[in-house]
């Protein structure tokens, strides 16, 4: 677990994004120092079914409405995995709106619990297999920020975020 | 088919900013690939996957209909792209939608869509950057990955600020993409439907896997009510495990990304909530996802392509671009040379012939010249030179036959494919090269006479800037056969292949040859063995190449049941024994020939490491060379073997990295194509004539590239063999 943790650690930094770990009691207080505002945000227990990790205690806005989304600079939400050898965030479509406030902001702060940390692609992909399979659901694989190369230089930040700021909440703390 | 002034042109104005992000796509794909430990077999992987999903392809398109309809979506299956656009007009209409937001999509660029909507009042926005930028511009795609890849970062400045007056000119790539994402912002949260492509299609749940970075495809889908979707049939593959292997190298194989920014796998219609964009009182979580989902696959040829046993492979094609990358030609002309209708690069003749007809397949495939090197690069390991030989052989006999008495004498004993004149000429040029031996050197002095270039550049399309070859009147075989071996007791016996430029042409290199053999141990034998059908084979002439092929073996085999070894020098005629040849022969006779047969030096690399005295060979001190490995020979994973060689004798070797000297056979000759090959070959003068390389000799493996580099460094080249003989 630990080498997994520091290979997705690794792989982050050279997408650029910065880690914090943290564990459950100081988790709101860290959010608080990586949002940029205005911050919007879906309840973590909509990733997580932890009634505990609401935000309800942090800066953020939970359940924005849809003008407030466009007005925020940051947008946090629960990641349902991560996969080590590449830094990527598997991130939930769910009716809270994940999707559109992971999407429609400058800044994205995603939740990954240390637990949900897989080490290879094949892994997150068979758990995605399993869980589409029996919750026809959706899930992004997101690596990075939203980037292209189309206006003539690499350019961070096309249509969706161009910072991603990534918190690893750590177990049993 | 583009000529010469039309190549010239799009060189001077687009081949810049292809060449260059060509070229950085190819050697980020080459750095990715190789950081990852099980590259070969995720090739296999992602190959197995598409051989199967196309064989039980009406099993899975039944089972995908039956998930979408389960999941609450539509399926509509359309024969052909009037038939989509029908189906997609229908549905807009009904949601009374004034404007569709387009993610990127190929398939829709084959269906014109957007043509199909606008003509019916409907506005359509093209939301990925680099086609939103085309949309402006009112141009094509030229590749299919990065469809502007011929636009400049001034060009884009220079197109937005006529086309958009903004309040300060737009310069960097930097304002260029905010003011992009800012202006396309505001469409797509008005927009009432997204149009999005697929890149994969898992039919076991119906999820779709789109493959993106700008994250456009996610607003298009996630801020409009309905959503619909076109795709290839060929896009289905039974479930999302599936996925991985194409996950994993479609970023990797297309811009050299390890992943692109954004996999997208949706089980449409998706959860998230349809908000109003405008509302400031009602929370998210509290709107409906109300959506509407269609699925379009177009068949549009592929169920013929499908039963085409050598088109059938293209449907393989996860579109990643690095047949494009990986080709030196495209590298100097791009997608709007090299590609039809909708498809660039060398896939592209699949695609275009299958969809659209063998008459557009026409106008770009000579310019897929069987050089390889995608084939290697390719993640489903597509052997797509052999799609444009299959292509341009029906293209061949589709075509009127030139008239009998220009080539009457040239190709007396072979069949009539229909190749045009230039073709048939280059195709038996056995026939050339013996007739031209045997008169020697007058057949030189006439080649070169006004009368004879005339004739040559009329006819035969023979560009008069290039020198043409030198007969020598004494064959290889012919100097070979007065000879007696040098070696009593032979450590290996082998024929050294006589092929037709060693025999004809470049004696010397063969004489080199038979001599470092002899030194190391083995007793040579030079039979006259028939051409290897290279020649054809390349102008599209499959019968007449597997003409030679069977009488090639024919000649060989009873030597390779004496227990001789075959070693050739030429890499295109060796690359015909080990890849070509499978599909010309029977599988005993090509393995036969395949397993023993060797690239001359790596068979002396062989021999070195089997005990071979090293000594016997000419060493140097402190000798630096430049060498150039021939296309082929690399596509074999050949190249080490001279190099360790050479190093072994005690050169320091700089290699060039470019894909393909610009030659490539007769193509380089070809008067609408000298200029190209010029261009491509100007990349190797390049890297040979940078500080510390350009005082060294050059040494090349083959005949084209030896050909090639004489025409472009002062420095005469030489086969590596010819730098090992004492």
């Amino acid at each position: 677990m630990a080498a997994t943790i520091s290979t997705f650690a690794s792989s982050l930094d050279d997408l650029g994004i910065p880690v914090t770990r943290t564990d459950a009691s100081s988790l709101d207080e860290r959010i608080d120092e990586l949002v940029a505002q205005p911050a919007v945000g879906v309840s973590l227990s909509d990733t997580f079914d932890d009634p505990s990790l609401s935000l309800a205690q942090t800066t953020v806005e939970i359940d924005p409405t849809p003008a407030s989304l466009r007005e925020a600079t940051t947008g946090v939400t629960g990641a349902r995995l991560g996969i080590g050898e590449y830094g990527s965030l598997v991130l939930r479509m769910t009716d809270r709106g994940s999707e559109l406030v992971s999407l429609f902001v400058d800044r994205h702060v995603a939740v990954v619990r240390e637990s949900d940390i897989v080490s290879e692609m094949k892994t997150a992909v068979d758990a995605l297999d399993d869980e589409i399979g029996r919750t026809r659901g959706s899930a992004i694989i997101a690596t990075g920020p939203s980037a292209t190369a189309d206006m003539g230089a690499l350019v961070r930040g096309a249509h969706g975020p161009r910072d991603v700021r990534v918190l690893v909440l750590e177990e049993g703390a | 088919m583009a000529t010469a002034d039309e190549l010239r042109e799009l060189i001077r104005t687009e081949g810049a900013a292809v060449a260059t992000n060509t070229q950085a796509f190819n050697d980020g794909r080459y750095a990715s690939v190789a950081d990852l430990e099980d590259y070969e077999e995720l090739k296999r992987e992602a190959r197995a996957i598409k051989e199967d999903a196309i064989e039980r392809l009406p099993e899975l398109l039944e089972q995908l209909t039956t998930a979408v309809e389960e999941n609450g979506g539509t399926v509509y299956l359309a024969d052909d792209a009037a038939d989509a656009n029908d189906y997609v007009r229908s549905v807009v209409a009904d949601r009374n939608a004034n404007r569709v937001v387009k993610s990127k999509s190929m398939t829709s660029e084959e269906l014109e869509v957007n043509a199909a909507l606008e003509g019916a009042g409907v506005d359509v926005v093209e939301t990925d950057l680099g086609e939103w930028v085309l949309q402006v511009a009112d141009e094509a795609p030229s590749h299919i990955v990065a469809p502007a890849i011929h636009k400049s970062r001034d060009a884009i400045a220079a197109l937005f600020n006529e086309r958009f007056d903004p309040d300060e000119p737009l310069e960097t790539a930097e304002e260029l993409t905010r003011f992009a994402r800012e202006t396309l912002g505001e469409r797509i949260v008005d927009a009432e439907v997204g149009l999005t492509g697929a890149n994969f299609i898992a039919a076991e749940t119906g999820t779709m896997a789109l493959v993106t970075s700008e994250g456009n495809a996610r607003k298009s889908v996630a801020a409009t009510d309905t959503q619909i979707t076109v795709a290839g049939v060929e896009k289905v593959v039974p479930t999302v495990a599936d996925l991985q292997s194409f996950v994993e190298l479609i970023g990797r194989s297309g811009t050299g990304q390890d992943i692109t920014s954004y996999v997208s796998l949706l089980t449409p219609p998706v959860e998230t909530p349809v908000v109003d964009f405008e509302d400031d009182t009602t929370p998210i979580s509290e709107f409906e996802s109300d959506r509407e989902f269609h699925l379009v696959l177009v068949d549009n040829g592929r169920t013929e392509m499908r039963e085409d046993d050598h088109l059938r492979e293209t449907l393989y094609c996860i579109r990643c671009s690095a047949c494009s990358n990986s080709c030196a030609n495209f590298q100097s002309v791009g997608g709007h040379a090299f590609g039809g209708e909708t498809y660039s690069g060398g896939i592209a003749t699949g695609w275009e012939a299958g969809i659209e007809g063998l008459d557009v397949a026409a106008e770009f495939n000579d310019l897929c010249t069987g050089c390889t090197r995608c084939v290697n690069a390719c993640p489903v390991g597509i052997d797509i030179p052999w799609i444009n030989t299959v292509v341009r052989d029906r293209i061949n006999r589709e075509k009127d036959a030139p008239a009998d008495w220009l080539v009457d004498g040239l190709s007396p004993d072979e069949e009539d494919e229909g190749a045009p004149l230039q073709k048939r000429f280059f195709g038996n040029f056995e026939t050339v090269a013996k007739l031209g031996s045997a008169t020697a050197p007058v057949s030189n002095w006439l080649a070169d006479t006004t009368v004879s270039r005339q004739f040559m550049a009329r006819f035969l399309e023979i560009d008069p800037r290039r020198d043409l070859p030198a007969f020598e009147r004494e064959t290889l075989v012919d100097w070979f056969a007065d000879r007696e071996s040098t070696v009593a007791d032979p450590e290996r016996r082998a024929v050294l292949y006589p092929d037709l430029y060693t025999n004809h042409v470049q004696v010397d290199r063969g004489k080199a040859a038979v001599r470092v053999l002899e030194a190391l141990g083995v007793d040579v034998v030079v039979p006259p063995v028939p051409s290897s059908g290279r020649a054809p084979l390349s102008q599209g002439m499959v019968a007449t190449a597997t003409d030679h092929a069977g009488r090639v073996t024919e000649a060989l085999a009873p030597h390779i049941e004496d227990g001789r070894d075959i070693v050739v020098i030429e890499p295109s005629d060796y690359a015909m024994f080990q890849r070509e040849y499978e599909k010309l022969l029977d599988g005993a006779a090509f393995a036969e020939l395949a397993e023993n047969s060797y690239e001359i030096l790596e068979y002396v690399y062989g021999l070195l490491e089997n005990g071979a005295d090293a000594s016997a060979l000419a060493a140097t001190e402190d000798g630096a060379v430049a060498y150039h490995s021939h296309c082929q020979q690399r596509t074999l994973g050949l190249e080490p073997y001279t190099v360790a060689v050479l190093e072994e004798c005690g050169y320091d070797v700089a290699t060039s990295d470019v894909e393909c000297c610009g030659m490539a056979g007769s193509f380089g000759y070809k008067s609408e194509y000298y200029e190209l090959s010029m261009d491509v070959g100007d990349r190797l003068r390049e890297q040979f004539q940078t500080d510390g390389v350009r005082e060294q000799p050059v040494v090349a493996s083959g005949t084209s590239c030896l050909e090639q580099i004489d025409a472009l460094l002062e420095r005469q080249p030489r086969h590596p063999v010819e730098l090992l003989i004492t």
